[in-house]
């Protein structure tokens, strides 16, 4: 990390370089500090707010012209309570089912997909993957509605599979993939074909293991996806017991037109998770976004 | 062919079998289902009907119409959206500016940047239904935050400073989406494609500027500006193509669509017309224009683009 001060301390400095240190007036870092936290509050505020709402009594919240910075009363059973009017655990339990299958079906097929691309010599390759990138282009909508009348021809309507199955495919899993395994160094895959190793076993054993930190971002954004897929779900999903959490979050909100503490108490339960797999896979949201701006 | 590329081939169809048969089903034979539909006319209960280039006539025509004595486009209401979707599109070049700014001043190196950056990811990270219905209560006209703020600001200096009913207002709702929009974006992902952007400029080039005696802003539209170029190229490229299909769930949670139609974008009009009026050929033909119109600027950017973008 450069902005570690002690890696930035160990590389060499030249000459002109620690000259324009010295020459940065300490007005400079106080100049972006006070903007940077400017900033900084104003993008925490918000989020501030949302827990401060969820934790008031309804009446207080409500009352006009009065803002407290802290909770009068801290009503907990706001949490309880919005936890019953949603339904919040089915919500979960269908959101964490859809985003788990989509996720690892998406991330096994891509996975497969990319070593042939990337890996294996066969007619019509190069072909193949100009098609699949060529579709990337083209916009969710123009499959949107085929796609729903295909699921509808199949029945799928009001099931999980409807949920899970046409995201599973991803071009763009694929491609990444396909980049990353191309980085890879290849004598050992040699060394295991000497060994007698079939096309699978490079596969499980060799090139899978060293791709840990791509197949990790793809996960990762992959499961953010299905998490947060809204118009899909809306489209397929007509009973209350199939709903998927932002659409049972957003009907709620359209029948309990002013419970802004109930609001505020189900949005923070619907972004623990978002938040938990953030902290913990920090550095792959990064990486992740970098490796996607390489192909521009 | 030898027996060993024959086996490797084989291998290669096992490897790609699941992907490509998903990738064929779900996405490249809807795509020409799709084309075909927009040339039909069906409401998914009776056959489709053949009616040639009528949708995109009916869509992108006009006529003259004898009573009012003007000419009148046949479906004004997609040219108000395309309006609206436009409109709201005006946030991008401040939001990549908003993007390039934060990335600057993190990118010097002072501590505690990394927590910086945390937190101007945090609304993108929970960008989504949530974060929608928390703007919702914030910009509540009477007990939302913005105004009760507004009106105390007021109240302190003596300004006239009511706010307005934020999304109930024809004239506020869209610019009340945009800085939503602008909150949730601006450190998130075009933020970190600017900071590893501005860390790949060679040293030598900021040095050599410096013994030029440049001074800081010469030296950013000299060195900095020009190096950072092709990322900037890739993230205006992206939020033009996310832009033009962009606004439904604000719509579809926030507003629908409205008030009178002043947030209903390209994409929120698309779902209504397929999926609440079930003209389902009516909305391929949307999709398809939309594409085009998305497949052309694109082109057209990446002409310009060309001329522009310096590649190292």
């Amino acid at each position: 990390m450069r902005n570690d001060p002690q890696v930035v301390g160990a590389q060499p400095r030249s000459a002109v370089e620690s000259q324009m240190a010295r020459s940065k007036s300490p007005w400079k870092a106080i100049f972006a500090y006070s903007v940077l936290t400017l900033g900084a509050v104003t993008m925490l505020f918000p989020l501030y707010w949302m827990v401060l709402t969820s934790l008031e009594p309804g009446d207080v919240a409500f009352s006009s012209g009065t803002i407290h910075w802290w909770p009068s009363k801290f009503v907990w059973s706001n949490y309880p309570d919005a936890m019953e009017a949603v339904n919040i655990p089915r919500l979960y339990f269908n959101s964490i089912l859809v985003a788990l299958l989509g996720t690892l079906g998406q991330v096994i097929t891509s996975s497969m997909a990319a070593f042939a691309f990337a890996r294996l010599t066969f007619p019509g390759r190069d072909r193949l993957f100009f098609t699949y990138l060529a579709t990337m282009m083209i916009p969710g909508s123009v499959t949107m509605i085929p796609n729903f009348v295909l699921l509808r021809m199949l029945g799928w309507i009001d099931t999980y599979q409807a949920l899970i199955v046409p995201s599973m495919f991803s071009a763009y899993g694929t491609f990444l993939l396909r980049q990353f395994f191309m980085g890879l160094p290849s004598e050992l895959e040699d060394a295991a074909k000497i060994d007698g190793s079939g096309y699978f076993g490079i596969f499980a054993r060799i090139t899978l293991p060293l791709s840990m930190p791509a197949l990790a971002t793809l996960t990762t954004f992959t499961f953010m996806g299905f998490w947060g897929s809204y118009m899909w779900p809306l489209i397929v999903i007509q009973r209350a017991e199939l709903r998927t959490l932002p659409i049972g979050l957003a009907s709620f909100v359209g029948r309990y037109s002013a419970e802004y503490s109930l609001w505020m108490a189900a949005s923070v339960i619907a972004l623990v998770p978002v938040l938990v797999v953030f902290v913990f896979n920090q550095r792959y949201f990064q990486e992740g976004i970098k490796m996607s701006g390489i192909k521009g | 062919m030898t027996n060993k590329s024959s086996k490797e081939s084989l291998a290669a169809l096992g490897f790609l079998l699941p992907n490509l048969v998903g990738f064929l089903v779900f996405t490249f034979v809807p795509v020409f289902v799709s084309f075909g539909m927009a040339f039909t006319n069906w409401d998914l209960f009776h056959a489709p009907r053949w009616v040639g280039l009528f949708n995109f006539e009916a869509l992108l025509g006009w006529h003259y119409d004898p009573v009012l004595k003007q000419t009148m486009m046949n479906d004004p209401f997609f040219w108000k959206y395309v309006g609206n979707t436009l409109f709201m599109m005006m946030a991008i070049p401040v939001g990549i500016a908003g993007s390039l700014c934060l990335a600057l001043l993190m990118n010097q190196r002072l501590k505690g940047m990394t927590i910086y950056r945390t937190i101007y990811f945090l609304p993108t990270v929970c960008s989504g239904v949530a974060v929608l219905i928390l703007w919702k209560w914030l910009y509540n006209d009477n007990i939302g935050l913005i105004n009760n703020l507004l009106r105390g600001l007021g109240d302190v200096t003596g300004l006239p400073l009511n706010g307005p009913d934020w999304l109930g207002d024809t004239l506020w709702a869209k610019p009340a989406l945009m800085l939503m929009g602008l909150w949730s974006g601006i450190g998130g992902f075009n933020m970190i494609l600017y900071l590893a952007a501005l860390q790949g400029v060679p040293r030598e080039l900021y040095e050599a500027s410096a013994m030029d005696g440049a001074s800081g802003w010469k030296t950013f539209w000299a060195v900095t500006w020009p190096s950072i170029s092709p990322t900037t190229f890739f993230i205006l490229i992206m939020s033009l193509i996310h832009g033009f299909q962009g606004g439904f769930m604000q719509a579809n949670v926030m507003t629908q669509g409205g008030p009178a139609g002043s947030t209903t974008t390209i994409e929120y009009y698309l779902f209504n017309i397929a999926f609440t009026r079930f003209l389902m050929g009516y909305a391929s033909a949307i999709a398809w224009v939309l594409f085009v119109v998305i497949l052309i600027l694109t082109l057209i950017t990446w002409r310009l683009g060309g001329k522009v973008v310096h590649y190292a």
